[in-house]
Formats: C-alpha cells, sequence, structure tokens
C-alpha cells in the first residue's frame, strides 16, 4: 500500500455506465474502507473539519472506521450531519475537507467523502437510525422547503426538542436531491428517500403539495397556524435564458427542466407517464454541476451530446470529477464557444445552433478572465435538442408575500450570515434562497446556522 | 390524499369533480389554476379551477379526456381520491383583483369555448356576487358538448349560446357571434377569452380591430407549476414570461399565439402512444404502424 495515494474506489465501466442510470461510483466496502481510513493521520489541529460547512468531527468518525466500528463512526456522523449518505457523494470535497487534509499536501488527500459514504450506506443496510430525539418543548417551527438547507433545519431542531413541519411545494420531499441531482451520481430511493425517513424518524412532519406564498404565506404561518419561528429554505429553483433568438424554440430547455422530467418524474424509465425529448444531439449550454448533469442524463438517454462553454476547461465551474466522469462517457466539450442563435426547421423545431467562438480577456470582477467574441468567427452545429444550463435564481414567490421580508438585486432574501436571521422578527432564512445557486453542503450549514438562530431567539422569546 | 367527493360526466368526455382540499380552497381565488396526480406514479396534470367552496373546503374541477393522464383521472369515482392537489397556483384575474367599483364601470363580455367554459365560470360567478353582470358567450362544437349552461345562466348578465354546426343557439363560431353583439350596438370595455388556443388567437384577432383590450388565459406544457421549468414560456409582446407564475392570464393582444400552439405539439408523438397504450390497454401491442 501506497500511503501517499488514496485507495481506489471502484467505478462502473465508462462505456457500460453511459447506457444505464445505474450509480456511476460504486463506493468502499469494508476492507478498503479500513484500508482508507489507516491513511488518517488524525491531527490533533484537524484542518479538515475547519473546511467543512457543517463541522464533522472527521477524524473521530475516521478513527472509527480505522477500527471496524461502523456504527459507532455513524453516530459522530450524525452528531452534524443530517443526510451523510448524499454529502458523501455530492460534496465538493476536493475544496473543503479534504482540500484542506495535512496528508493532501505530500501526497493525495484522505478520501473522506468516500468513508463518510461507506460510513452512512453502512448504517442504511444495518437499519441504524440517528438517534432519537429529546421530550418536546412544546415550540411550533415551520421549514419551507425540503432541499438540504430545510431538512438540515429540520433535522436539528426535532433533536432540540421542537414540534418541526416542513412544507415543501412538489410532491415528494428532497428538493434539489429528488428534482435536480441525477440517479446516476444520487440514488433516490436507496439514498434520498431513506434519509428523508431518518430525518422523519427526528418527529419532523413533512406536508407536500403546499406552495407558501400561494397555498399560505409566511404571515399566515405565523398569525393563523401558530408556528413560534420560519425558516426559508425555498432555494433557487428559477431557470434563467440566454435571450437569444430561437430559443422557444420546440426541442430548447431549461437544465431544470430536463432534469426535473427525468429525476423527479422518472422519464428515463420507459414506464413514466412524463415524456421526455429523446434528442439525437444535444447542445448543453453552461460549464457547471447543473450542465454536466443534464449533458450525463442525455448522453444516457441515447444523444450524442456537446457541451458550449464560453470560457476554457480552467475555468469550468463544474467539480472536476464531474467533468472527468463526463469526458469518459463521451461527451464532447466546445470550449471557448458562445450561443448566438438557436435556428429551426419550417414546424418550429430546433434543427442548428450558431455558435462563435471565444477567446479571454482581462480578469473580470469574478476574478475569471471574461471570454471576448472573436469577430466572423460563427459557425453552426446540427443538434435537435438544446439544454439551457446558466444558473438559476431565487424563486420571489416567498419573498413577495411576505410583509418585511427584506430582498436584494438579485432577489435573494437578505439573511445575516451567523445564524440567518432575516429582515422580518422569527424568520430565518439559509441555503440558495440566500446565497443564489450554490452547493448542498453551503446550504446544509446555513440550515444547521438558524436552527442555532431560531433555538437562540426562542429561548429568549 | 385528496378525496374526490363528486364526480360526474358531465358531458361527453368532459367531467366535473368536486375535490376537499381544504388549504386550496382557502386560499384560491379565480383564474387561478391547480396541479393533480391521481396516483404515484402519475405525470402533473395542470386544470383550471372551476369553483370552491370555503366552508366546506372543497375546490372544484372540470377537464377533458385529452391524453392518457385525463383519461385514467376519467375513472375516478366519488370516495376515491387523488393522490397529489396542490394550488392555488399562478395569479388570480385582474377583474378579481381590481378596485370593484372600478371594475363595476366597466361593460365586460366573456367568450368561452368548449372547457373553457369552466375556467370561465368563477369569474362571472365572482363578478355577479359582488354586483357586477357581464355578458358571456358560450361556444361549443354542438349542442351535446356544451357545458355549464345552468350554472352559467344564473349568474351571467346575458348568456348568448353558439354552436359550430347550429344544433343549439346561435350558429357559427364564438368570433361571429362577438360581431353580431356589437353590429347590435353592444359596446364592451374588456373581453376575457378562454378556450382552445386557436379560438383565442382569432377572438384577439378580431377584439384587435374592434378595438376592445382582451385577456386570455393559457395552458402551455408545465411540468411544476411554480416556476422551476420554463416549460411553460410564452412570448408577450417583446418579453417571455412564464405562464405558470406571470399567468396565466395575459394581454391577448400581445400573445405570440403561433408560438404558443407549436409549442403544445411538443409531446404530441410521446403523449399519442401514451394514450394509445393507455386506451387499448393490454390489446395494445405495438405494431399497428400509429405508435
Amino acid at each position: 500500500m501506497d500511503v501517499l495515494k488514496k485507495v481506489p474506489v471502484r467505478e462502473q465501466d465508462p462505456k457500460v455506465r453511459a447506457t444505464n442510470f445505474n450509480e456511476v461510483c460504486l463506493g468502499y466496502n469494508k476492507e478498503e474502507a479500513m484500508e482508507e481510513a489507516s491513511r488518517c493521520i488524525n491531527c490533533k489541529n484537524a484542518q479538515c473539519v475547519k473546511g467543512c460547512p457543517v463541522a464533522i468531527n472527521i477524524p473521530g468518525f475516521i478513527e472509527q472506521v480505522k477500527l471496524g466500528d461502523f456504527d459507532k463512526a455513524y453516530e459522530i456522523l450524525s452528531e452534524s450531519s443530517a443526510l451523510p449518505a448524499v454529502c458523501g457523494r455530492v460534496c465538493p470535497q476536493e475544496s473543503q475537507c479534504e482540500g484542506k487534509c495535512i496528508r493532501g499536501i505530500k501526497g493525495e488527500p484522505i478520501s473522506i467523502g468516500k468513508l463518510e459514504r461507506f460510513v452512512a450506506d453502512t448504517a442504511r443496510e444495518n437499519g441504524k437510525k440517528p438517534a432519537a430525539t429529546k421530550e418536546k418543548n412544546g415550540k411550533k417551527v415551520a421549514v419551507i422547503g425540503s432541499g438540504p438547507a430545510g431538512l438540515t433545519c429540520a433535522g436539528d431542531l426535532a433533536k432540540m426538542g421542537y414540534d418541526v413541519t416542513v412544507f415543501e411545494a412538489l410532491h415528494q420531499p428532497g428538493g434539489v436531491l429528488v428534482y435536480g441531482i441525477p440517479e446516476f451520481r444520487l440514488p433516490k430511493d436507496a439514498v434520498v428517500a431513506k434519509e428523508i425517513e431518518n430525518v422523519k424518524s427526528l418527529g419532523v412532519k413533512i406536508e407536500t403539495n403546499v406552495v407558501i406564498g400561494k397555498s399560505i404565506t409566511v404571515d399566515e404561518l405565523i398569525e393563523d397556524e401558530g408556528f413560534d419561528a420560519i425558516f426559508i429554505g425555498s432555494g433557487a429553483g428559477l431557470p434563467k435564458f440566454m435571450g437569444i433568438p430561437g430559443e422557444n424554440a420546440n426541442g430548447v430547455f431549461s437544465a431544470n427542466e430536463y432534469l426535473t422530467r427525468s429525476n423527479l418524474m422518472k422519464a428515463f424509465n420507459d414506464d413514466s407517464t412524463t415524456p421526455i425529448m429523446k434528442a439525437k444531439k444535444v447542445a448543453v449550454v453552461g460549464g457547471g454541476n447543473v450542465a454536466m448533469d443534464a449533458a450525463r442524463t442525455a448522453l444516457r438517454l441515447g444523444a450524442e451530446v456537446h457541451v458550449i462553454y464560453r470560457r476554457s476547461e480552467e475555468e469550468l465551474p463544474a467539480r472536476v470529477e464531474e467533468v472527468h466522469h463526463a469526458k469518459e462517457e463521451g461527451i464532447i466539450f466546445d470550449l471557448l464557444t458562445n450561443p448566438v442563435e438557436i435556428l429551426t426547421d419550417e414546424n418550429g423545431w430546433v434543427n442548428k445552433i450558431r455558435v462563435i467562438k471565444m477567446e479571454l480577456g482581462e480578469p473580470d470582477e469574478s476574478g475569471r478572465r471574461s471570454p471576448v467574441e472573436i469577430p466572423g468567427s460563427e459557425f453552426e452545429i446540427d443538434v435537435d435538442a438544446v439544454i439551457m444550463s446558466l444558473g438559476t435564481s431565487p424563486n420571489p414567490l416567498i419573498a413577495s408575500t411576505t410583509k418585511g421580508l427584506e430582498t436584494n438585486k438579485r432577489r435573494c432574501i437578505v439573511a445575516e450570515e451567523e445564524f440567518g436571521q432575516t429582515s422580518k422578527e422569527g424568520v430565518f432564512a439559509g441555503g440558495d434562497a440566500v446565497t443564489g445557486a450554490a452547493t448542498v453542503i453551503l446550504a446544509m450549514g446555513a440550515g444547521k446556522a438558524a436552527a442555532k438562530g431560531i433555538d437562540n431567539y426562542l429561548k429568549n422569546k | 390524499m385528496y378525496q374526490i367527493l363528486k364526480a360526474e360526466e358531465i358531458t361527453t368526455n368532459i367531467y366535473l369533480m368536486v375535490v376537499k382540499a381544504p388549504r386550496v380552497a382557502k386560499s384560491c381565488l379565480p383564474g387561478q389554476f391547480v396541479i393533480v396526480r391521481t396516483d404515484e406514479d402519475s405525470e402533473r396534470i395542470p386544470l383550471t379551477i372551476c369553483d370552491y367552496d370555503r366552508n366546506e373546503g372543497t375546490v372544484t374541477i372540470v377537464f377533458q379526456i385529452v391524453g392518457a393522464g385525463t383519461l385514467f383521472m376519467s375513472g375516478l369515482k366519488a370516495g376515491d381520491s387523488f393522490h397529489d392537489f396542490v394550488g392555488p397556483l399562478g395569479c388570480a384575474s385582474e377583474l378579481i383583483t381590481d378596485d370593484v367599483e372600478n371594475t363595476k364601470k366597466k361593460n365586460i363580455l366573456f367568450v368561452a369555448g368548449g372547457v373553457g367554459t369552466a375556467p370561465v365560470y368563477p369569474q362571472v360567478k365572482w363578478l355577479h356576487e359582488n354586483g357586477i353582470n357581464a355578458d358571456v358567450i358560450v361556444g361549443a362544437k354542438t349542442k351535446d358538448l356544451l357545458i355549464l349552461e345552468d350554472e352559467m345562466k344564473a349568474v351571467a348578465g346575458n348568456l348568448y349560446i353558439t354552436t359550430d354546426d347550429g344544433s343549439y343557439g346561435r350558429s357559427g363560431m364564438v368570433t361571429k357571434t362577438i360581431e353580431d353583439l356589437v353590429a347590435e350596438g353592444n359596446k364592451y370595455d374588456v373581453c376575457v377569452a378562454i378556450g382552445p388556443m386557436i379560438m383565442m388567437k382569432f377572438v384577439c384577432k378580431l377584439t384587435k380591430e374592434l378595438n376592445i383590450p382582451t385577456v386570455v388565459s393559457l395552458n402551455p406544457i408545465m411540468v411544476d407549476g411554480t416556476g422551476m421549468c420554463g416549460a411553460c414560456r410564452v412570448t408577450i409582446g417583446d418579453k417571455v414570461k412564464f405562464a405558470c407564475v406571470d399567468g396565466p392570464e395575459f394581454d391577448g393582444h400581445l400573445v405570440n399565439f403561433d408560438e404558443a400552439m407549436k409549442r403544445q405539439t411538443l409531446y404530441k408523438t410521446a403523449e399519442g402512444r401514451a394514450f394509445l397504450a393507455a386506451k387499448e390497454g393490454a390489446t395494445h401491442h405495438g405494431g399497428c404502424g400509429n405508435c
């Protein structure tokens, strides 16, 4: 064993997985997990914990894996995370815990994400649930949105003894974990549904089919239904489009629509009652994780897929692992390229996308070198579908129907960072609704912080 | 689960259901819609609200069988339940949210086509309850396909019925009745037209010539109904709007109907296949050349 290198994780062969929706990464088995855990040097001043938005006791749980006490390892994980099986799969560990790992200075960092996943999966297979709830304190908290921020906040509050009800607009809880992230990265029934069951087993109630701002407002939840505090974790659900000609043609989809059809409505499955377009050649516009998810979904549905991104590979916002997986599976990257128009046939269906070559100029305010069009470099690519994956912004529904709730220019709810307090008393917020589209783990961190904030608020009220 | 208290085929292929959905009944207004799912694996079907009873906590929906989903739904009986029933979605009609005193000064004409009569009804009823009597044109292909006639008669100022084949009431399309009413000297300040896309397109063409501001209610393809998927985007003037959150009602004179009609055909092949499979059930094994 080379202590400088991670124990490699088994994955489905790229050629095989490009044709199915089963999970790409197969995870560690017991022996592999224990071997990987033994690489951890159990730093006294553990940097990895500082890199974790929910401050999991990482050396602590890894120590238990090393000793083979996986139940104990799970207990340590559950102290800090309501969704360890999810985080082990979708967190950007390379820029968080693993990015800070001391082992990473000379060699490869400990595979913390894969170990977390192993512990959570093992606990689930053994039917282990997170530790039971204390006595109820009789105070009611409403959590809006059942995505990572909402579930984390709800789980933490329930553990503190609060009576928590989560309101979800869709017919199924999970938020982006069920509608956004594909099955092949995050299995819905085997992983997400089970983690949500765990949150429910802490005493959290989940009411689906309630659109806050429409079915009932935040003010009504407080005044008519007697909630003592509210957490808003409604995410960033509104898709952006480019505003180029042809964007409303048949065959142009937002990544949200395409992924929701496939993930939430199971349209990848031939038995599904919800249809999805089975395109032959797809252009996915954008370079983030959602773009990778859309591209890899289209590929699995039988298409040749081009990712069109206006900057170079170095600037791709997607996780390196996702880009690597996409390439392995045969996704074609058309970098330094930007769409200018979508062309259609006589019936209004997409048949081409006209693009222009770009070059990188001076750094912009984000610090990234801004792309500049190369005049006269337009060309056309034959495609029958275009998926726009340009990011999302928060839905204004809640902010516009809640008295005294302040939002910023980007329509994000303004919330104080430490505990998520908004401009309205008793109302807290966190996750993408506050930050704009970000990651699952940052949303969980915000949900956790707000749970503390709500506890402080209600204790002093 | 949302229990069905009443289920009735009110005419060939058109069904009316009264559903227990207290949260929706408490907050809905005319012009808004709901999304329903019959069972755990069903697609999400958007339907406009036809009526509601806040005391009973019920919402009335009316739908026509147009595909596999609605065919399956039509099999539900009183006592059965919808797996999901979410709403109210979209914005309420402007006529309802505007200042009532202002609305009272207006001569209002509603034009309802086919199953579009259902979403027109609660608006006319609401106006009637607020002391405003609007004229209503209801168009149907033929007498047998006419719905909600008695209900509409009870709340409308003047009710004009027209059938395409002349089997009942006036004869011809709704646009002919509009022309006749205006020729007879009726003046309208606002028109609300709800029905098939093609009907709304031609009503708008006519009312533009007649200089009558016209509101239409669009029912494009949608998935979530909360602004998340963007499938329902429509072009209104030079802006792209999401029908689910910005609508469903828009200024009819600004709607790009040709684009909207094209977008409605997006999943036609897939939907047609599913419909055939649902209709023919176990007897359908493909190979018919149609699917």
